[in-house]
């Protein structure tokens, strides 16, 4: 299975890139994330991160399929 | 005008402010972000927002929509700033019309708290001393 992560803010300076595609990633979106916030350096805990699937909020425990596109939504600062 | 809108370019907050109006709106109160110089005991030079798009579209939609169903107003239009900004440009616009204050006032503040703690918009600060952070605000600002 290969998924497309979409960075964000400071996750986006720490990957150094927008965007990657993932091929077999780990198995969950949590884990993914702290697969990701290794290999990246992220500083932000998961517990500080929301997470999307193709635009739209999801739980943690939401099973990823094929070409999904998932975004780690750091704490927002709009406004 | 969608009622909820990301912007790439200045936000015309008179053109904003003239759509809200109707015979039957007694009441137009509109609320703007705007860039400050500083943060925090800070010197700012400059922000910058960045979105995801498709979801801030649908979480703001979300929210004025539900400000449509929770207040009693006429008209509501929410626009937020992506990109580049200078100390005093407009950030975000919130406007509403109703035919009472009260319910106005209370729709405008409902939408930016809730623009504020829920759409995927980052902000990052650049300072004076030429260091910058992204805005991640139940914590520390991250480098």
């Amino acid at each position: 299975m290969t998924v497309d992560v979409l960075y964000f803010a400071s996750l986006r300076d720490a990957a150094g890139c927008e965007r990657e595609r993932i091929a077999r990633p780990v198995e969950g979106l949590a884990a993914l994330y702290e697969a990701l916030r290794i290999r990246h350096g992220f500083a932000l805990p998961r517990d500080r991160v929301r997470v999307a699937v193709n635009g739209a909020f999801v739980a943690w425990d939401h099973v990823p399929g094929e070409g999904d596109e998932i975004v780690f939504v750091p704490p927002v600062s709009g406004g | 005008m969608k009622d909820f809108a990301l912007a790439v370019m200045t936000i015309d907050a008179a053109a904003l402010r003239s759509a809200l109006g109707s015979d039957r709106a007694g009441a137009v109160v509109c609320f703007e972000g705007v860039v400050r110089d500083h943060s925090e005991g800070r010197a700012v030079r400059r922000l910058a927002y960045q979105a995801y798009a498709p979801l801030a579209e649908a979480e703001g939609t979300r929210i004025v929509a539900e400000a449509r169903t929770r207040f009693e107003i006429e008209r509501i239009v929410c626009v937020h700033r992506v990109g580049e900004l200078s100390i005093g440009d407009v950030a975000v616009f919130v406007g509403v019309s109703a035919a009472h204050r009260d319910a106005a006032f209370a729709a405008c503040r409902h939408v930016i708290d809730e623009v504020k703690r829920s759409v995927p918009i980052w902000k990052k600060e650049h300072y004076a001393d030429g260091e910058s952070a992204w805005r991640h605000p139940d914590g520390t600002p991250v480098r």
